[in-house]
């Protein structure tokens, strides 16, 4: 079987799981949850008031169509409308992508070539004192709150000190780097802990398997073996785990965005929920499940390209 | 004859590994601290008052107030208490609803094969498709405000990981020997699945359930900042939430306690977690 047909393949099995993502949502939010035009015209509506919005809004149609119109809108990714703002929703999109790209892109890529570094460190000193403190400020880095980062960060360093922008953002190339420095450093800060003790653990996998014995027996040094062996085999569950990460970037983080009063993806959302703006909110979880759907079968292909003892079928 | 020491069951052993560590040892006793802490917070032993002016507004910690006091002049460390009690409470229950689930589903899955195993893979591969941020929030936003509604959304998007854990586990044991017997022997299917192959498997619960404990107790303080987690009890999230105008003021007292409070019943948690994995999984045992 070639790699083409397999692609096709993978992108077909996808179907069901994204039909599955829509009914989920769907369910949440057309059935499940209360009437939205209570909300959105406040205390005081008519029922004529409240009939006529859900006329407007298609709320009135069978749930059937209704649902047939989610399902159009995932696979045109034409979401209509905001309710509280009426911009298009993909237009929305795409001007929130942009920003929360420019933060998330340097600040995955920095994170995760510094945990990887860190966790071939450690695995390299393993049971050392350099690889057991690593190990223990990985944990203790994960057992702070995201919030206390994020407060005392911006408190200290932007606030008493003065080093940083403490909230804002400018669009285009050069203008938008003072306002992402340290929201991006919050960034690496959270995720180096988990990263850290992950690679470490796949790392020392790799470590116990017989051909690290077979090149130690032959008289390789520790180093390379480490960096030219092991690193190597090493690379497909980092690269799974990296690429698996890539969709919550463009969905960006919530919290750190909306902190930092960055325009993006994850502050619109923020926004959305406080509005109970329900047609962005089931875009973007409509489409930060598609990309993670897309980039798991992207993770599957490169398997198959990087390790040829995995099957095609 | 050659006579052999009797064999330690798995869990007596996994006790007796426990117990080894100092440091696990620490994290136990951290656990069952704030265990009593959060019991005698329920039954209204102590900080039952918590809601009483007990001083000026926002008075900075001092041998009266040992952790200050926040804008309405509560006891900052009567808050940290009661919010023991809603932080283990969520721990605990987001760790039991979870754990239903996705035991249920797993075991039914693995078990049964074939169609229904093909539609739970199904069903949660969906559900882990969708980012678990988003998921808890339209769940929160059905469910409404208010401690049930942390419990049931948390509990809902937690269970994957095990559930497929769990199937795959169960698969494995299905066609071993001893479940061969046990059904030559006339045990149902039910029989086989809860007391035959069930009990191999609850290692990986226990694993598991030390996480989502955790992981519960961190999600929640991301929920009260966005307004869907507790409303009337003083929560650490709610604590952590207010701190975003009383930092510009320099009052850092909610903040850096309640931070406190959940960094070390987190920190017992994951050395508890770390511990419990390296006794209970001879895969990774000696790393």
């Amino acid at each position: 079987m070639s790699i083409y047909h397999y692609t096709v393949r993978r992108l077909f099995y996808a179907i069901p799981i994204l039909i599955g993502v829509t009914l989920v949502i769907f369910i949440l939010f057309n059935v499940v949850a209360g009437d939205p035009t209570l909300t959105l015209l406040g205390r005081y509506a008519t029922l004529q008031q409240m009939a006529e919005l859900r006329h407007e809004l298609g709320l009135d149609k069978p749930l059937l169509l209704q649902y047939l119109d989610t399902l159009r809108s995932t696979f045109t990714l034409q979401f209509g409308r905001s309710w509280s703002t009426n911009q298009p929703i993909s237009q929305m999109i795409q001007v929130g992508a942009y920003a929360s790209l420019t933060l998330s892109v340097p600040a995955f890529v920095l994170a995760s070539l510094l945990s990887i570094a860190m966790a071939l460190l450690a695995a390299f000193f393993r049971d050392t004192l350099l690889d057991r403190s690593l190990v223990v400020i990985s944990v203790i880095m994960m057992s702070v709150s995201v919030l206390a980062y994020i407060l005392f960060g911006q408190w200290v360093f932007a606030y008493k000190l003065g080093w940083f922008e403490i909230a804002g953002y400018e669009y285009g190339f050069p203008y938008f780097i003072p306002y992402i420095i340290l929201p991006a450093m919050i960034w690496i800060v959270l995720s180096i802990g988990p990263d850290v003790r992950f690679y470490r653990t796949i790392i020392l996998d790799e470590v116990h398997q017989d051909y690290v014995r077979t090149a130690r027996a032959k008289g390789l040094a520790n180093r390379t073996i480490l960096f030219k062996h092991v690193l190597k085999n090493a690379m497909i569950p980092i690269i799974t785990n990296l690429v698996t990460q890539i969709p919550s970037l463009i969905l960006g983080a919530l919290l750190i965005e909306s902190f930092f009063g960055i325009p993006g993806l994850g502050n619109i959302t923020l926004q959305a929920i406080n509005n109970s703006d329900f047609p962005v909110i089931k875009a973007m979880t409509i489409l930060s499940s598609m990309l993670y759907i897309i980039f798991n079968v992207i993770t599957d292909i490169l398997y198959t390209l990087v390790d040829p003892r995995i099957k095609l079928n | 004859m050659i006579v052999h020491p009797a064999p330690r069951s798995l869990w007596r052993e996994t006790l007796r590994q426990l117990f080894q560590k100092k440091l696990t040892i620490v994290a136990l006793v951290v656990i069952f601290t704030y265990t009593s802490v959060a019991l005698l917070a329920h039954w209204g032993l102590i900080a039952g008052s918590w809601n009483t002016e007990v001083g000026s507004s926002y008075a900075a910690p001092s041998m009266q107030h040992w952790l200050g006091t926040d804008i309405f002049g509560r006891s900052v460390l009567a808050k940290v208490i009661k919010g023991t009690e809603v932080a283990m409470s969520v721990g605990f229950s987001v760790g039991l609803i979870s754990i239903t689930i996705g035991v249920a589903l797993g075991a039914l899955a693995g078990y049964l094969g074939g169609i229904v195993d093909e539609c739970i893979v199904w069903f949660y591969t969906t559900v882990a498709s969708i980012p678990s941020i988003m998921l808890l929030i339209a769940l929160t936003f059905i469910l409404g405000k208010g401690i049930l509604a942390v419990y049931i959304a948390l509990g809902m998007t937690h269970w994957v990981d095990l559930c497929r854990l769990i199937r795959g586990e169960v698969k494995r044991h299905r066609d071993r020997e001893y479940v061969q017997a046990a059904a030559a022997l006339g045990a149902s299917h039910l029989r086989r699945l809860c007391r035959h192959i069930l009990p191999n498997v609850l290692h990986i619960v226990v694993v598991c359930f030390s996480l989502i404990f955790q992981f519960a107790i961190k999600s929640e303080v991301i929920l009260s900042y966005l307004g869907l987690g507790m409303q009337d009890s003083p929560s650490w999230g709610v604590m952590i939430d207010d701190a975003r105008v009383e930092l510009t003021r320099g009052i850092w007292w909610q903040l850096t306690f309640a931070t406190l409070a959940m960094f070390l019943i987190v920190l017992a948690f994951n050395i508890l977690s770390d511990a419990l994995r390296d006794a209970l999984d001879p895969k990774l045992k000696g790393k």
